[in-house]
């Protein structure tokens, strides 16, 4: 796809530097609440991350995300862009350099895709030319035809489509931060599923810092290169990255919220390829011939334990990309990763997460 | 005055049949006996009756609706900023509304005189409620996620109000602006009663004689004519200023 | 303000003016006036209201129902009542003509509007529940569109009452038309006497239909409507004031 070498040529065009996103003890309380909303939240995003804010209603995952752009005033601590305080920036100066994606997207309805595309750009002057062949490009990024798109207005979109515009539209002036609120949540099921998938495989393009709130932990793990579990009360219960999270939650909160099923959540992160396979007993043959099972090595371990589950102990060949069996997997390998990670010592937290409870018995089952 | 002079002509016509207005040295059996339609006597008095009267009567619609437009929009803009407003601006143009309108023309003639002023200051207020109700209504039709999103892109007040709320109240406020516009058309043909403009001068005229019907079906016609058409031209420019009313699911 | 001041003086004396005996009472006049009025309001009602309803019951005929109250907006009563009087003479029959064809677009039309506008989902809930279509409209479509309708009524009712008014104009005596088409012997200060009684008349009489409908409207909806002045459907609801 040449539009992939678009993205990341010099010039006008080329996507800009992503910028670390800290939060610095932010508290936040509404008027009237006995309680507040935010207290002494601190986490630091790394240039290029997603970062998934995750958590049950009312831990206030959407009120942190809209402190970032200032939507909502922060009562205390600071946030910092790039190393600069948002507390210094002004309010609609900072929101242009910030792509911000909600869940009902808010398109225009009185603009064509590519006017609204051109929003921010048109809002910082850019040059007219400048702002076209942008367009151009993003339209192309999301899979859609920049001719047809150019006089189409949203009504005439399907909800992907404005999904996908949506994004486009907080991509256009290449901020260095996006936010994006439950971006997918109003997306049926399937398409849900491709939209996550075109989502990443954008970022893997553009690699934004990206913060995103979801309330579905599957939607967290697979966005995530870390996540932000909140408490109720807007406390920051566990940030790690998905594995980590899985392998060693923090507490007994954590753990419920990740679900029962973490172990077989853990093992959807891991493909076949990444394990210690067993060396095959013969010779490497056409696994076919033998009306052995077999799987890709690209196969998610989890999606591979289930395979094995009708194996009744037979092992299962592990293929690589021409049909050559590379080795065998079997639960008992499965089992032995597991127990690895789960006895070895927590990864040391990105900077100013919450510490580490020490890896209780809720790891490997 | 010899007996075939133009003057005594005229005096021998007008005596003899019903008095028709407006008419000239010429009479012709049409006029003279009031039939509906007479085209000669249309033709003739285009010029100095009737044209006369349909650009006075589109002069004053014109002025009233601009004046009242502008002071609506004034109105509406801040009902919309600060929400009590509303209340207290509905009654005040809903009292303005409901006076009939030979009622308001005399009442403003005390003060202010039978001038165009008074004629101008009634036909705007009519205008009032409607425009100021259907501009806020427009205003407040806007989604709250589309404003969430154009404050969460860094537009200011000004500039979500340019380029968001205003265009996308514009169908109402379009709508508001056609039923203002036939319906100041059409109470101007009673301004003729303060002053001496507008298409109900000549029907005020024809009602004096007779009546003269060519004169009324031509004058009233007129007027409905020109209301009517003024609608489609607002039609017409919604359908250009709009054009994403009409896009359809693809 | 002097003129003011004489225009109540007018009004106290009930328009009787000194040396000229024999002219008719304001009383009488405004009697009159809502009498014409009545009638004709009466009949445009009867008329136009069970249309506009069934037809909005129905969701048919729109175009016929919104257009008609354009063309009706573009109407002056004047020219309608000139012409009325050009046809046929201007006796009572006639003028009642003139008030019910610009009474009846905005009845029809914010009928229609405001039948058609019941959330759809509510009249399905209805039939779902067993109700005939009659049993619909008298049940959940009229108690709901209780403020379009009025709406129409009283806009209708302005204009029934300018118009009377102006019926004078064109030459039907008998309203309180005649003082203000009258300076002649009248004074200004008697037209001005008259205007404000025929501005006041018109407020009474929408005043009087506010309370009808606030008695009409169901309690729930009162609840809900308290803090919205009651605002009939944008794109119909008044259509135009007097002409």
């Amino acid at each position: 796809m040449n539009t992939a070498d678009t993205a990341h040529s010099e010039g006008p065009s080329a996507f800009a530097q992503a910028a670390e996103l800290e939060l610095r003890g932010v508290s936040k309380r509404y008027a009237g609440q006995r309680e507040p909303a935010i207290r002494d939240l601190s986490f630091t995003v790394p240039a290029g991350d997603v970062c998934v804010l995750v958590g049950p209603s009312g831990s206030g995952k959407t009120t942190t995300m809209r402190l970032i752009n200032r939507m909502i005033s922060i009562d205390g601590g600071d946030i910092l862009l790039g190393g600069r305080s948002v507390l210094e920036r002004e309010p609609r100066e900072l929101r242009r350099e910030i792509g911000y994606v909600i869940q009902q997207i808010g398109l225009f309805p009185h603009l064509s895709v590519a006017e609204n595309i051109a929003t921010v750009p048109s809002l910082l002057g850019w040059p007219k030319e400048r702002t076209r062949a942008r367009v151009r490009e993003l339209i192309e990024l999301i899979d859609l035809d920049p001719v047809e798109m150019d006089d189409r207005y949203p009504a005439q979109l399907s909800g992907g489509q404005r999904q996908r515009v949506g994004v486009a539209r907080a991509l256009a002036a290449d901020p260095p931060l996006m936010l994006m609120d439950e971006p997918f949540g109003a997306i049926d099921p399937i398409n849900r599923v491709r939209l996550q998938d075109e989502f990443l495989r954008l970022q893997d393009k553009v690699k934004k810092t990206v913060v995103f709130v979801t309330h579905d932990i599957d939607e967290a793990i697979k966005m995530g290169d870390r996540i932000a579990i909140l408490r109720e009360g807007g406390v920051l219960a566990q940030y790690d990255t998905p594995r980590e999270i899985l392998t060693h939650p923090a507490d007994d909160f954590v753990a419920q919220f990740v679900g029962a099923d973490r172990g077989l959540k853990r093992l959807a992160l891991t493909t076949l390829a990444e394990l210690e396979l067993l060396e095959p007993d013969r010779p490497a043959a056409d696994a076919a011939a033998n009306g052995a099972l077999s799987l890709p090595r690209d196969t998610s371990v989890r999606d591979a334990v289930s395979l094995m589950l009708t194996a009744n102990g037979e092992p299962v060949r592990v293929l690589d990309g021409e049909g050559h069996v590379e080795g065998l997997v079997t639960l008992a390998v499965v089992e032995h990763l597991l127990a690895d990670e789960a006895a070895a010592p927590p990864a040391p937290a990105a900077d100013g997460s919450s510490p580490q409870i020490e890896p209780s018995s809720q790891g490997a089952r | 005055m010899g007996l075939d002079s133009p003057a005594l002509a005229e005096h021998v016509v007008a005596a003899a049949e019903p008095v028709i207005p407006n008419y000239g040295a010429q009479s012709s059996s049409c006029v003279v006996h009031n039939h509906l339609f007479c085209t000669d006597w249309v033709s003739h008095n285009w010029g100095p009756v009737l044209w006369p009267a349909l650009r006075g009567h589109i002069l004053l619609a014109l002025v009233a609706v601009s004046i009242g437009f502008v002071i609506s929009l004034g109105l509406a803009l801040v009902a919309h900023r600060y929400g009590w407003l509303e209340r207290p601006t509905m009654i005040v143009t809903t009292i303005l509304y409901t006076i009939p309108s030979l009622a308001l023309f005399e009442l403003l003639v005390a003060p202010v005189g039978p001038n165009v002023y008074s004629a101008e200051i009634a036909l705007v207020s009519y205008t009032l409620l409607i425009l100021f109700r259907n501009i806020l209504t427009g205003l407040r039709s806007v989604p709250d996620e589309v404003l969430d999103a154009a404050e969460g892109m860094g537009m200011s007040r000004r500039q979500a109000l340019l380029r968001v709320e205003l265009p996308l109240a514009l169908p109402s406020i379009i709508a508001g602006l056609r039923i203002a516009v036939v319906t100041i058309i059409a109470l101007a043909t009673i301004v003729y009663t303060i002053y001496n403009e507008g298409l109900g001068v000549p029907i005020h005229t024809a009602l004096g004689e007779g009546p003269f019907k060519t004169e009324l079906i031509v004058a009233g016609g007129l007027a409905i004519l020109l209301a009517l058409v003024a609608d489609a031209l607002l039609v017409l420019v919604q359908r250009l200023l709009t054009p994403w009313t009409r896009a359809r699911a693809a | 303000m002097h003129e003011f001041v004489e225009a109540f003086r007018f009004i106290a004396h009930n328009g009787a003016i000194a040396g000229e005996p024999g002219l008719p009472t304001l009383t009488h006049l405004s009697l009159e006036t809502l009498r014409v009025s009545a009638i004709g309001l009466a009949i445009s009602i009867v008329i136009a209201l069970p249309l506009g309803v069934w037809l909005g019951h129905l969701h048919r005929g729109s175009f016929a129902a919104i257009n008609l109250g354009n063309i009706g907006r573009a109407l002056p009563s004047l020219a309608v009542l000139a012409i009325g009087d050009a046809f046929f003479g201007l006796g009572l029959t006639v003028v009642e003509v003139a008030l019910v064809v610009l009474a009846v677009p905005p009845i029809i039309t914010n009928a229609y509007l405001g039948v058609d506008g019941v959330d759809r989902d509510l009249v399905d809930a209805a039939r779902g529940m067993g109700m005939s279509g009659l049993q619909i409209v008298r049940r959940v479509e009229l108690p709901l569109s209780v403020s379009p309708l009025f709406a129409g009524v009283r806009t209708a009712a302005v204009f029934v009452v300018s118009t009377t008014t102006i019926a004078s104009l064109a030459g039907f005596s008998g309203t309180l038309g005649d003082v203000i088409a009258n300076e002649t012997s009248y004074h200004f200060s008697g037209v001005l006497g008259a205007a404000i009684c025929v501005a006041a008349l018109a407020l009474a009489v929408d005043g009087l239909l506010t309370l009808l409908q606030r008695a009409l409207t169901p309690r729930g909806l009162l609840l809900a409507d308290r803090d919205h002045a009651a605002a009939p459907p944008a794109e119909a609801a008044l259509a135009a004031p007097t002409s």
